[in-house]
């Protein structure tokens, strides 16, 4: 008998599995009929960053002319400074030199020539000589800049297109003193075209020049004066400034009428102050640090107001007039 | 057999008690969550591309015909740098900006409140948005000391149905309670503000003088008010995930970011559609114009799937 009672509470507890577990798979159906229903509308992210990588440029920016950036920094400011330059816009560079006093892994490049204001003009020799001699044939154009200028090389690229580089030019925000055809800012960084820099280079052996001051950019302006390379005008289509030896907010921030500041006094074009300062194509800003550096990256490469009509459109040949907002007054 | 047919019916039985009570016991809390809103979800992202090449030309074209934004822009004399700074820059990109103020101004026009109490104030704002609204059914509620980016609240807000409440910007938990950051900037759809003009009457649960012996910050006041309507504070992000409402300065977040990703700053920061950033100086302020609308790299295109032209009239954008 107890066999049979054995039995009947087996087949029972059989009994209640089987009813709990059908019920439970009952429920558990409708649940999720409920929870279709009630579904969010969140979709898969997609965009991230739509530019064409860095190595690509269409024939827009340039046929293909080859910048090579050489950076004049030093030891000390390896970690502060030039750190930043390298992660940010010096990588659209096609050739990048940081030159300094000492080599290092950096990589930097021993110019022979200690730190110091009053070597300024003596290491841009240097640097010069030593890009002639090992880098001459590995780009078109040859940008100096500190290791606190920001500069935006597809922009870069844009203005050089009107140029040949077999001509003797050079280019960079335009001063009037001391020079008599001026000379560029060497704060707000420069570009020689390569046969200006074949010049330069000839004129040291020659020494038809020589190094007769510190103050690296006026005298590199009267070798080139001498050597008879030409300066050229660096502004954009609508006549703005594309070099600027300051930050953005010297030139931007609305002014009132008033006589030229004191960083404005040397320029040989006529300065705008105000929004009409500067192009929207910039090249470069200058006394830019660190955090600055990747501020002017993001703004210039990430933020962007979506689906904007941008105003300023070079390349359109004739400016179309809207007739939605005609005001007929 | 029948004894043993007849255990295993008594078995069945008991078990499916069993199920139904633990069941029943189980959803009576998940049944309280549903039963608050079946809008309660904690972000809105915006559209991806993906998503948006679902709609035709004309379907995409008449939602950014339509996407108009009623900017609320809450200003007081003593900041006046940053009121004129504010109505000479981001607000000329509102399809409305209407300036409200604590008193009148000699320097500056705006409609004149004339009440001292912040939140009083908002309430009076927010009440004649509504009243004025037209055909306008987005409302972006910030102090002068915000900057924002029009354009892209509106791809954010692009395909969602202002007759739906939506609440957001930079959504934080203080406690139980889940709000949106003032200084970030607010955005209500119509059917939001048209919830909180209403709840504005009832003494009880929004009362005019601000509720508890201590006075909740404007922005946690608003944010009760609305959650006694339904209406629930959601986080703004891009479609990676990433906050467009920022209650930072940008050079702040890069700081952060360098700190935080130093071998990838820029892209470990902020969104490339970032909507709004904060406490800047009015001369950044005029700055970002600059960086947001005019400066860009030569030969980037992004083929974007709205327009939104420049406004009138205006000569830093």
């Amino acid at each position: 008998m107890r066999k049979v009672r054995n039995m009947s509470t087996w087949i029972f507890t059989m009994g209640m599995v089987t009813g709990f577990l059908s019920l439970h798979l009952l429920f558990s159906s409708m649940v999720s009929v409920e929870k279709v229903n009630n579904s969010v509308q969140g979709i898969k992210p997609g965009t991230g960053h739509q530019d064409p990588p860095a190595g690509e440029r269409d024939n827009k920016t340039g046929n293909d002319t080859r910048i090579l950036c050489w950076i004049m920094t030093g030891p000390k400011n390896l970690e502060t400074r030039t750190k930043h330059v390298k992660e940010t816009w010096a990588k659209r560079c096609d050739k990048v030199l940081f030159m300094s006093s000492v080599k290092t892994d950096f990589p930097t490049v021993e110019l022979n020539v200690s730190e110091g204001r009053d070597n300024l003009y003596w290491k841009t020799i240097r640097a010069l000589q030593y890009i002639h001699q090992h880098h001459l044939d590995e780009a078109d154009w040859f940008l100096k800049a500190d290791d606190d200028t920001f500069v935006v090389l597809e922009n870069l690229h844009h203005i050089l297109s009107r140029h040949d580089p077999e001509k003797p030019f050079y280019l960079g925000r335009r001063f009037m003193p001391f020079i008599r055809q001026g000379y560029m800012s060497g704060g707000a960084g420069y570009v020689l075209s390569k046969e200006a820099l074949r010049r330069f280079v000839k004129g040291f052996s020659t020494g038809e020049c020589t190094h007769f001051s510190s103050i690296e950019d006026m005298a590199l302006g009267k070798c080139l004066e001498t050597m008879k390379v030409e300066p050229a005008d660096s502004r954009d289509e609508h006549g703005r400034q594309t070099f600027h030896p300051y930050p953005p907010d010297y030139y931007i921030v609305r002014q009132p009428s008033r006589p030229r500041p004191w960083y404005l006094i040397y320029d040989h074009y006529a300065p705008v102050e105000g929004p009409g300062c500067c192009s929207d194509f910039v090249i470069s800003f200058h006394y830019i640090y660190a955090v600055q550096q990747y501020v002017l990256e993001y703004l210039t490469y990430h933020l962007r107001p979506y689906g904007y009509k941008y105003r300023f459109k070079p390349d359109e040949k004739a400016q179309v007039n809207k007739t939605e907002n005609i005001n007929l007054l | 057999m029948l004894s043993e047919g007849g255990s295993f019916i008594k078995g069945v039985v008991l078990g499916g008690l069993f199920c139904l009570v633990v069941s029943l016991l189980s959803s009576f809390s998940s049944v309280t969550e549903s039963n608050t809103d079946d809008h309660h979800h904690h972000h809105v992202k915006a559209a991806s591309k993906d998503e948006l090449k679902h709609f035709s030309d004309g379907q995409l074209l008449e939602l950014n015909n339509r996407i108009q934004v009623y900017c609320i822009i809450m200003v007081q004399p003593k900041n006046l740098v940053y009121w004129a700074t504010t109505l000479d820059t981001w607000s000329k990109h509102c399809d409305k900006p209407v300036f409200y103020t604590s008193e009148a101004s000699k320097a500056l026009e705006a409609i004149d409140l004339n009440e001292k109490d912040d939140w009083s104030r908002l309430r009076k704002a927010l009440t004649h948005a509504y009243k004025n609204a037209g055909d306008l059914r987005w409302f972006f509620l910030a102090q002068p000391t915000t900057f924002a980016i029009i354009e892209n609240l509106k791809y954010l807000v692009l395909t969602k149905d202002p007759e739906e409440p939506f609440y957001l910007g930079r959504a934080v938990k203080s406690g139980e309670l889940e709000y949106v950051e003032y200084d970030g900037g607010i955005v209500l759809s119509y059917e939001a503000l048209k919830r909180l003009v209403q709840v504005f009457q009832d003494e009880e649960k929004c009362p005019e003088k601000g509720r508890a012996l201590w006075k909740l910050s404007e922005d946690k006041q608003l944010a009760v008010c609305l959650k006694y309507t339904g209406v629930f504070a959601e986080n703004g992000e891009d479609t990676n995930g990433k906050g467009l409402f920022n209650t930072k300065s940008v050079d702040s977040l890069i700081q952060d970011s360098m700190r935080d990703n130093p071998t990838d700053v820029v892209e470990g920061c902020c969104s490339d559609l970032a909507v709004t950033f904060n406490g800047m100086s009015p001369n950044q302020m005029q700055v970002m114009m600059f960086g947001v609308y005019r400066l860009r790299p030569y030969g980037h295109d992004f083929h974007d799937l709205l327009t939104f032209y420049p406004p009138e009239g205006s000569d830093n954008d």
